[in-house]
């Protein structure tokens, strides 16, 4: 049979339609993923509103407090820690870029302010997301794929009810006493550096540590760690809720990705709502 | 017979293009065990797991007590769940939780019971499936069968009028498939809920199934009893009975339902007219009682003992032997006549009972037992047939003259 030059059974040459295809399939891909993050996004708000709403149940106050526990109360330490280091690096960078310009008695304005607006809210939600972040996604993505979960929806316990709700309702209440913790001893690390180690004078950055903070920044950064809250348990639990239904991955394996995943998404949604509520609040 | 319990109408299941579940058409009637058998990965925890709840059908209609269980009210549903337990393949305990724990935790979740009443109604679930010694450990530390225990407790705790099982005896050796099955026997009975298990323990189940359904290739083939499915003719039963069904049956070493058949085809209807050869059929007393009054280890002890010394002194001339019920043995001796028969039956009873049952209760056993006194009786008849003869009608003979040869009284409190 004789073939046209330009046919496209000609070996090397790609039909039109395949050229096309390639053209398009960046776009397609780009689509896909696009539609599956907006899915995500959505199924993830029914969840959470599905979640809260079953928080006052009545049965659910001593699951709460255990979860405070696990969450809140065993992450203190290492929130304090961290906190300390902050408020230390941030004293010495501060004291030592102020010094140039002599105006180091701003010193305490600079590290209070600091901390209780932007790093206390956003550090304390990254430190939880990946000390009790991590574990929540684990547990539940285990209890998920060992049928755990099944075994609560055979004896009409609603694993939403059971599992869900204490772990965000726990968060909504550690988030902000934690951020606390951490602005608080973050001024005192800023102090033991600026003051102690450096020689800055301890009358004025106490005096300005109070004088330069009214209301408004702390309940800023109260209302930021508690979107920071829905934001980390919601993701931390909807990841390892859904463990089983990842397409990338089976059993151990889909868990274990499930729980990096929980971690980047929590960061990377910490920071962006950061940013978001922050233009919020300045504009109110 | 009465309207079924659940009914599944040209029900379809589909994961993406797969399709697992193909028209089926299946009756459940109360208070019956039914057992669910096929190959595995054929869509067996699927159907279960409509059953529940769990998964919706793709195409068809589910009926519970002759309603459509997707046009039922919130209400409705709940309570059809609230009469519903589930045991899972593996056991699904929550590892985190202790025995009591998980056995606990429905009634403190879906219940306003007191502290006290929960608690008597869980150490009575813990007494009857013998896990008192492991009340405080957490499942991780139990072996299979006391996880299966915990797990089948846990189902029970809530009185429920249905109970499916999903694979229940999987992963265990054959003494403890033997446990188990007998433990779901024994307390289908003793509560009266519905039985609903998916298995490929044949044939085993068989001993305890009302009512075999078979699936093969995404469809209900069979539907019927036990004895039924023996005279079914269906390439289901080349490809899957006969792959899942060894040889000889696990725990008594004798031969299997179907190699028995074959044994007695093999043997007999070549036989010159004239012929006679000599069947036993053997009976255990009840064993419910001594389950009761003992323990489930006592009882498989007992069917092993009986099998092995079966065995010892038919199989030495030429007999074969099947374990036909489950406290019932039939053994052929194709070259014997009935004073033959007769005398190996005496020297059989003799050894039995001075070695066999003797061997039960020692030990572990002996303390293990709750009442004062366990009583066990054999029972043996003997019928003497031509080989042409329907075997169904020689087994009723020799049933007809069964009488005590051994019994055992043993007084634990000793």
């Amino acid at each position: 049979m004789a073939l046209d030059a330009n046919s496209h059974n000609l070996p090397g040459s790609k039909p039109p339609r395949q050229i096309g295809m390639l053209l398009t399939k960046p776009f397609a891909g780009f689509g896909r993923s696009t539609i599956s993050w907006v899915g995500n996004l959505g199924a993830s708000a029914i969840f959470l509103m599905l979640a809260l709403l079953k928080i006052m149940h009545p049965k659910q106050w001593a699951k709460i407090i255990q979860q405070i526990y696990y969450i809140g109360a065993r992450s203190t330490m290492i929130i304090m820690l961290v906190s300390l280091f902050t408020g230390m690096v941030l004293g010495l960078q501060s004291y030592t870029a102020l010094v140039k310009f002599g105006a180091q008695g701003a010193l305490g304005t600079l590290v209070a302010l600091t901390l209780v607006r932007e790093l206390g809210p956003v550090l304390t939600a990254i430190m939880i997301a990946a000390r009790a972040g991590s574990a929540i996604t684990a547990e539940i993505g285990i209890q998920r794929i060992s049928e755990q979960i099944d075994a609560l929806d055979t004896m009409r316990i609603d694993p939403l009810r059971y599992l869900i709700s204490p772990r965000i309702a726990a968060s909504i209440i550690s988030f902000p006493i934690l951020t606390a913790v951490f602005d608080i001893v973050g001024i005192i690390g800023g102090y033991i550096s600026g003051v102690l180690l450096l020689g800055a004078n301890a009358g004025t950055y106490v005096y300005r540590v109070q004088t330069s903070m009214d209301m408004k920044d702390v309940t800023d950064g109260f209302i930021k760690s508690i979107v920071f809250a829905v934001i980390v348990s919601t993701v931390c639990c909807y990841q390892g809720y859904f463990a089983h239904m990842r397409t990338d991955s089976h059993g151990a394996k889909a868990v274990g990705l499930s729980t990096t995943s929980a971690v980047v998404i929590s960061c990377v949604l910490i920071l962006v709502s950061d940013y978001v509520v922050t233009s919020l609040l300045i504009r109110g | 017979m009465d309207a079924p319990l659940i009914e599944f109408k040209d029900v379809t299941k589909r994961f993406g293009s797969r399709t697992i579940l193909d028209h089926i058409n299946l009756k459940i009637y109360e208070g019956q065990v039914t057992t669910i058998i096929g190959l595995s990965g054929s869509g067996k925890s699927v159907l279960l797991k409509h059953i529940i709840g769990l998964l919706e059908p793709d195409e068809g209609t589910i009926l519970f007590q002759g309603q459509p269980m997707l046009k039922m009210t919130k209400s409705e549903r709940t309570a059809k769940h609230a009469q519903i337990s589930y045991m899972f393949q593996d056991n699904a305990l929550f590892d985190s939780m202790t025995v009591y724990e998980n056995i606990a935790l429905p009634l403190r979740e879906t219940t306003n019971l007191g502290k006290t009443e929960i608690d008597s109604r869980v150490m009575a679930r813990i007494e009857q499936t013998e896990l008192k010694d492991a009340a405080h450990k957490y499942p991780s530390e139990l072996s299979g069968g006391m996880q299966k225990r915990a797990a089948l407790a846990r189902a029970l705790v809530t009185d429920p009028h249905i109970v499916l099982f999903d694979e229940p005896t999987s992963g265990q050796d054959p003494v403890r498939k033997n446990a188990i099955l007998s433990m779901i026997a024994q307390y289908q009975r003793k509560f009266g809920f519905t039985a609903i298990m998916v298995s490929h323990e044949i044939p085993d189940v068989y001993f305890i199934s009302n009512r075999i359904l078979a699936l093969y290739d995404r469809a209900i083939v069979f539907q019927g009893t036990p004895e039924e499915l023996e005279n079914f003719d269906h390439p289901f039963k080349d490809e899957v009975i006969r792959s899942l069904e060894g040889l000889q049956q696990e725990l008594t070493g004798l031969y299997s339902k179907r190699q028995f058949k074959v044994m007695h085809h093999a043997q007999l209807t070549q036989r010159t007219h004239g012929e006679t050869y000599s069947l036993v059929v053997f009976a255990l007393g009840d064993l419910d009682v001594i389950m009761t009054g003992s323990s489930h280890e006592a009882v498989e002890k007992i069917i092993r003992s009986m099998g092995r010394y079966i065995d010892k002194h038919f199989g030495a001339i030429g007999g074969f032997s099947t374990r036909r019920n489950t406290n019932q043995f039939v053994t052929v001796l194709p070259y014997s006549d009935l004073t033959e028969a007769q005398n190996i039956l005496k020297d059989f009873a003799q050894d039995f009972q001075e070695r066999g049952i003797q061997d039960v209760f020692e030990g572990a056993e002996r303390r293990k037992a709750s009442g004062g006194c366990i009583e066990l009786i054999i029972w043996a008849g003997i019928a003497q047939s031509q080989p042409f003869a329907e075997i169904d009608a020689v087994i009723d003979e020799a049933k007809s003259n069964q009488k005590e040869i051994a019994r055992l009284r043993c007084d634990v409190r000793g």
